[in-house]
């Protein structure tokens, strides 16, 4: 049953119209696509969003001046350089304490890295908690991210990813809504990736443990916490990546605009192609 | 670009004025409940203070982990440890018998103690693990004088917001808050691993402060400080940490 109204309907390939996935658009507005006037992104989205672009960058960067100092990982609850590491990065450090191969030391970044580290974790975190109450409170993690019933199906996921494959530019619809793929992977951020990288880090932080003990042992100690630290960062660097990559394959330009002025429309380079 | 409305411009307005006046609120609160760190200003500042302020509303009281017996590394890393000036390696040359730690400041009966007059105290001991901000640590048993017997024996002056403790090495020098001074784990170490603590980990007398990372943790602690602001001591950013790009409050 086709689902009314249907603002944004994303035609499944040759499918009949039964098997269109439907989104509602954010607000009513007459023909099949939403109002011009009507911002792709709320403000409060796209606010949030280059706060935490920002925040992260500083997160990475500081996060990998910090890992240099002692490029070594462990699991449990101790690890130092008299004990066997899980693993070694293959890179020089910033500590002539720390055996590397490498014949010299890095300069020390600690400092400043830690001071960045911590003051934009704060950042994103309460950008994270303005994003989320006012996502919950406006019906953005319902509408615009949570897959519609008729996309929660494995034939759902792979006619995207199918799509992806064949490297078919994305519909017109896609403009102005995601499709499954793309919410999962933001969900899978968002309530997932976030929240272990915020757990993990609390973690490393012995005066909260102290409040918190359960934080660090539940992980398997303050070394394991550590490395789960470093791997869920990673994630959300590939995350990063396979983001801009989309961005630029999707039209950077529009979906730049989208993300800062809030409008959609469909990308100029579309229009030149059809003509 | 639609023109703003009257409303939505009120609106903005009275926001922007109640932020204002909450973040001058919030700041006067912080300063009177002591939720502002010494080294809080510049452009790390803000995090920072939240940071601090965020740990003394939730972790005053609270007791670092400590741990069973059988976790005490089998071969803790002493880290690099600064080159013994003259003035140690004369003490060290007399088995430490002369190594005195004085305690002054904001104090009602300043004094001068040796090792067998810190032993003399109720002897106290913890399974507790260093953090290096590098990342690695390890577990030992600490055994020596909680900090508050001896503060209570020389008399706290009820102002005192600070205690600065200074090593031998005058270029190493840190200072902890009330609520660490106080705290039960914040001790006098001259013990680890049930024997003397080497030199190499600190010895003969090392600050131990079990909430924080291992730099607040001064090895060779020659003199106490009480005091209410940390304004007069260097560069009046709490610590020589701060000085060299390193967060006083290391609680994270």
């Amino acid at each position: 049953m086709r689902q009314e109204p249907c603002l944004i309907s994303i035609p499944r390939g040759s499918a009949t119209p039964v098997n269109d996935v439907c989104y509602p658009a954010p607000v009513a507005a007459a023909g099949s696509l939403p109002n011009p006037e009507t911002p792709r992104h709320a403000a409060v989205v796209r606010v949030t969003h280059w706060i935490t672009v920002i925040s992260f960058f500083a997160l990475l960067i500081s996060g990998a001046e910090i890992v240099v100092s002692h490029p070594r990982f462990y699991w449990g609850e101790v690890g130092n350089v008299m004990t066997r590491p899980l693993f070694t990065l293959p890179i020089p450090s910033s500590r002539d304490t720390v055996p590397t191969g490498y014949g010299y030391v890095l300069p020390d970044q600690n400092g400043w890295s830690r001071y960045l580290h911590f003051q934009a974790a704060w950042a994103v975190v309460l950008t994270g908690l303005v994003y989320g109450i006012s996502s919950l409170w406006s019906g953005h993690f319902r509408e615009s991210l949570f897959p519609a019933p008729a996309d929660r199906t494995w034939r759902a996921f792979w006619e995207v990813i199918a799509k992806y494959l064949r490297r078919a530019p994305p519909d017109e619809a896609e403009a102005y809504s995601y499709n499954v793929i793309q919410r999962i992977a933001y969900l899978v951020v968002i309530f997932v990736l976030f929240p272990l990288v915020i757990w993990t880090g609390l973690a490393l932080s012995p005066a909260f443990d102290s409040a918190v003990p359960a934080a660090v042992t539940a992980l398997g100690g303050r070394q394991s916490a550590r490395t789960l630290h470093f791997f869920v960062s990673g994630a959300l660097l590939l995350f990063l990546v396979v983001h801009v990559a989309m961005v630029v394959l999707a039209g950077f330009r529009s979906r730049m605009r989208a993300m800062i002025t809030g409008r959609a429309s469909v990308p100029r380079e579309r229009i030149l192609e059809r003509t | 670009m639609r023109p703003i409305s009257r409303r939505k411009l009120l609106t903005t307005g009275l926001a922007a004025t109640a932020g204002l006046a909450g973040v001058t609120v919030a700041t006067r609160l912080a300063e009177r409940y002591g939720l502002i760190p010494p080294d809080h200003g510049g452009i790390y500042g803000p995090g920072e203070t939240l940071t601090y302020a965020a740990q003394r509303l939730l972790t005053t009281h609270s007791l670092a982990r400590e741990f069973s017996r059988s976790m005490i590394s089998k071969s803790p890393f002493a880290n690099e440890t600064p080159p013994p000036n003259d003035a140690f390696k004369h003490l060290q040359a007399s088995g430490f018998s002369d190594w005195r730690l004085s305690v002054d400041g904001m104090v009602a009966r300043p004094a001068s103690l040796s090792l067998p007059d810190l032993k003399s105290f109720p002897v106290h001991s913890q399974i507790t693990e260093v953090t290096c901000e590098e990342g690695w640590s390890y577990i030992a048993e600490w055994i020596g004088t909680p900090l508050i017997e001896v503060l209570n024996a020389v008399g706290l002056s009820p102002q005192a917001r600070y205690v600065a403790y200074f090593s031998i090495d005058k270029d190493w020098w840190e200072s902890i808050d009330m609520a660490d001074a106080l705290h039960p784990q914040t001790f006098l170490t001259w013990g680890m691993n049930d024997g003397d603590l080497p030199v190499s980990f600190g010895g003969p007398l090392r600050m131990r402060v079990p909430r924080q990372l291992g730099y607040k943790s001064l090895k060779y602690v020659t003199r106490l400080t009480v005091t209410d602001t940390m304004k007069r001591f260097g560069k009046g950013l709490g610590s020589a940490e701060p000085e060299s790009g390193y967060a006083w409050y290391a609680g994270i």
